[in-house]
């Protein structure tokens, strides 16, 4: 009487057989997508891995100073150092080319999305439940698909990253296109622009702060994936991490995490002062 | 042959337009309209005929639909129906590559809100038309400078737009029209963000570039004074009509409605009237050969205490008062040695604010003369003021003189 009756739908079910029939129908795509990501990762990870530490120090020194202050740039290369005396060097540079490899997918697919959102009403009413839906679902969840589509490793890690890490991009691109002032594309328009001219001249440099504003937000995002991430088998910082859970190592869990801190610091940092560069003469109005 | 024509040019916002133009010809207010069909009727039935070389003024109040109608000229915004003849040719039956040709080289337009790219530089603006019609580099920037220069914003070409005042951000937006070389310049409000002084700056300005380009300008303005002021021609809207078109003269001598009446009521007419609608004919008039004893009974007839003196051909020589001629026939003097010269001449352009204080320092009547010194009107302070407030200005009553002789 006061139990819920014994009514079930197998909503579950129906996903575990897309998924199964996705894997089956679009298996060269799968294998595809786990050529192009595994390589582009090993790629910047082998590249990272090959600069000698001092070069890639000065590198972040520079970059700080240059999007931040001198002090700055110092701090973040004393907070690099430091992640080195831990005796985790490269499990940061594996870090760091999961996290370029996700961000550059996902503005490659998330910016295109974001344009055609602004552009067509209906195609924005479509998407944006789904992304709804992508921010909200615990991140846990995506990594049982992706481990069914690519195994366990680097790449799951990266496909997991990229869904959860998506919507920031796509929605600050819609709305970034959306927002240019109205005169001003009328005025693109009314020399003769094409809509691509238009699009590429005008729309886009005068949205690029907010788009700014997104890779900020997404690369936040597949910063706090890398952990998630290493229980589908990615390397890194979040591996040790998880190592540290297991053996209940104070220690090693401490300087991993206080690792990642530091690089979501320098990451932070240096994508906003990104923003605030092209920010610059790109106030809207007057 | 004008240069553009508008034939019934309506332009409805909603999703089913052309239902609602039935509506509308059987009398339905737009605002009726709105809460009906949730159609805005923004322009209805709007036909004009523009010069080659005009300064057409279109003039309303917000949400007049001047805005729209200004959109319709270069399709930015397409007119439900009608159409648009530019040179003859009806651009609405333009497919996509020739209205984009027709955008990139006939037509510019000039934004109320400046409409600036604001991450390109001053140079990287005005040469954006240019770098659509894929000029190469170096012509278009050096076409790009020299509108910078007409403008008068040389030395700035590097600074980016949010560096500038308002006043040299719409002297870009010009230059960026200007440097595609357009026939037709659509002005959309062009002044009205800016501070009333740089305002008038600019429109002495644009009139002075049109003297020397000679452009047909379309100008939307919601000020009555600047309409009358540079337009040659003027259209005035009202709820998406356009319900009077004349020259300004004509538009405050004879206001089609009450309406219009309303708005002219606070222009300034001292800077619409020029000398040629105050002045009058002049009938009484001295020749250099006709002697003292002539100009006496010329102004004795005429009950008037001074005359204006001419030659041949009715070139200015000067004037004599009845004083000067009494006393010039009792000393035996000629015509000549008693004319004074101290006369003030005017052009039949000048306008009447100009004329107030040449009137009020002159002590003889105004006279308007050609450029070859030929007088063609005189004007009286009282024609003066005549001009200020008058509802028309009498122009049959001839000169009959400064003062009425005692």
């Amino acid at each position: 009487m006061w139990d819920f009756p014994e009514i079930r739908t197998n909503i579950g079910e129906y996903v575990n057989n897309f998924v199964k029939f996705l894997d089956r129908t679009f298996e060269g795509f799968f294998e595809f997508i786990f050529f192009v990501a595994s390589r582009t990762i090993n790629g910047i990870d082998d590249f990272l891995v090959f600069l000698p530490w001092w070069l890639f120090i000065i590198i972040i020194i520079l970059l700080g100073a240059y999007f931040k202050s001198a002090l700055a740039g110092i701090l973040y290369g004393i907070f690099v150092f430091l992640i080195g005396t831990f005796g985790l060097w490269e499990d940061m540079m594996t870090t760091i080319a999961i996290i370029v490899s996700a961000v550059l997918i996902c503005l490659i697919i998330g910016i295109p999305i974001g344009v055609w959102m602004a552009f067509s009403e209906r195609f924005s009413t479509i998407i944006r439940p789904l992304l709804d839906a992508m921010q909200t679902m615990p991140s846990f969840v995506y990594l049982i698909p992706a481990i069914f589509f690519f195994g366990l490793g680097n790449v799951s890690a990266i496909f997991a990253t990229l869904i959860y890490a998506l919507p920031p991009v796509i929605r600050l691109t819609e709305l970034a296109i959306r927002g240019v002032d109205k005169e001003v594309v009328e005025s693109a328009q009314s020399f003769g622009s094409s809509r691509w001219q238009t699009l590429r001249k005008v729309q886009l440099p005068q949205a690029l702060p907010t788009i700014m504003a997104g890779v900020n937000q997404t690369t936040m995002m597949a910063l706090a994936m890398v952990v998630i991430a290493s229980m589908v088998g990615a390397k890194g910082l979040g591996e040790q991490v998880l190592i540290s859970i297991n053996r209940i190592d104070i220690a090693l869990g401490f300087e991993a995490g206080i690792s990642i801190v530091f690089l979501a610091i320098i990451i932070d940092r240096i994508t906003n002062g990104v923003a605030d560069k092209f920010q610059k003469h790109r106030r809207v109005g007057k | 042959m004008s240069h553009i024509r508008l034939e019934h040019v309506s332009k409805i916002f909603g999703p089913k337009p052309k239902s609602v133009i039935p509506m509308i010809e059987q009398g339905m207010s737009k605002e009726d309209i709105l809460a009906d069909t949730g159609h805005t009727v923004g322009v209805y039935d709007a036909s004009l005929e523009i010069e080659r070389g005009e300064v057409f003024v279109i003039m309303g109040l917000s949400g007049s639909g001047k805005s729209t109608l200004i959109r319709c000229f270069n399709l930015l915004n397409k007119p439900t129906t009608g159409s648009i003849y530019i040179d003859d040719d009806d651009i609405m039956l333009y497919k996509n590559p020739q209205l984009k040709e027709v955008r990139q080289k006939k037509i510019a337009m000039v934004f109320q809100h400046f409409g600036l790219f604001n991450h390109r530089t001053i140079l990287g603006n005005v040469e954006y038309g240019l770098e659509i019609r894929q000029v190469p580099k170096e012509e278009r920037q050096e076409i790009a400078m020299k509108n910078i220069e007409i403008v008068g914003l040389k030395g700035y070409e590097d600074k980016y737009p949010d560096e500038l005042s308002g006043g040299m951000q719409q002297r870009v937006g010009l230059a960026r029209a200007l440097a595609n070389d357009p026939d037709i310049l659509l002005m959309d409000e062009p002044f009205s963000a800016l501070d009333p002084l740089i305002r008038r700056e600019m429109q002495l300005e644009l009139l002075d570039i049109q003297n020397r380009l000679q452009k047909t300008i379309i100008f939307i303005t919601h000020d009555v004074n600047e309409a009358f002021k540079i337009g040659d021609r003027v259209a005035v809207m009202k709820d998406g009509r356009v319900v009077q078109v004349g020259t300004p003269e004509e538009i405050i001598e004879a206001p089609a409605n009450d309406y219009i009446s309303e708005f002219i009521k606070d222009i300034d007419r001292s800077k619409v009237f020029q000398a040629e609608h105050v002045m009058t004919k002049p009938n009484a008039l001295v020749s250099v050969k006709d002697g003292l004893k002539v100009a006496i009974k010329e102004m004795e007839e005429n009950g008037i205490s001074s005359v204006f003196v001419v030659d041949r051909g009715r070139h200015l020589q000067g004037i004599v008062t009845i004083d000067d001629a009494i006393e010039g026939t009792k000393q035996k003097k000629q015509l000549m040695d008693v004319l004074r010269t101290d006369v003030t001449t005017v052009d039949r352009e000048e306008y009447v604010s100009e004329l107030i204080p040449k009137a009020l320092e002159s002590s003889f009547p105004l006279v308007v003369t050609n450029e070859d010194n030929r007088v063609e009107g005189i004007i009286l302070r009282v024609h003066v003021m005549a001009g200020l407030v008058a509802d028309d200005v009498d122009e049959s009553e001839e000169y009959q003189g400064t003062v009425p002789l005692t």
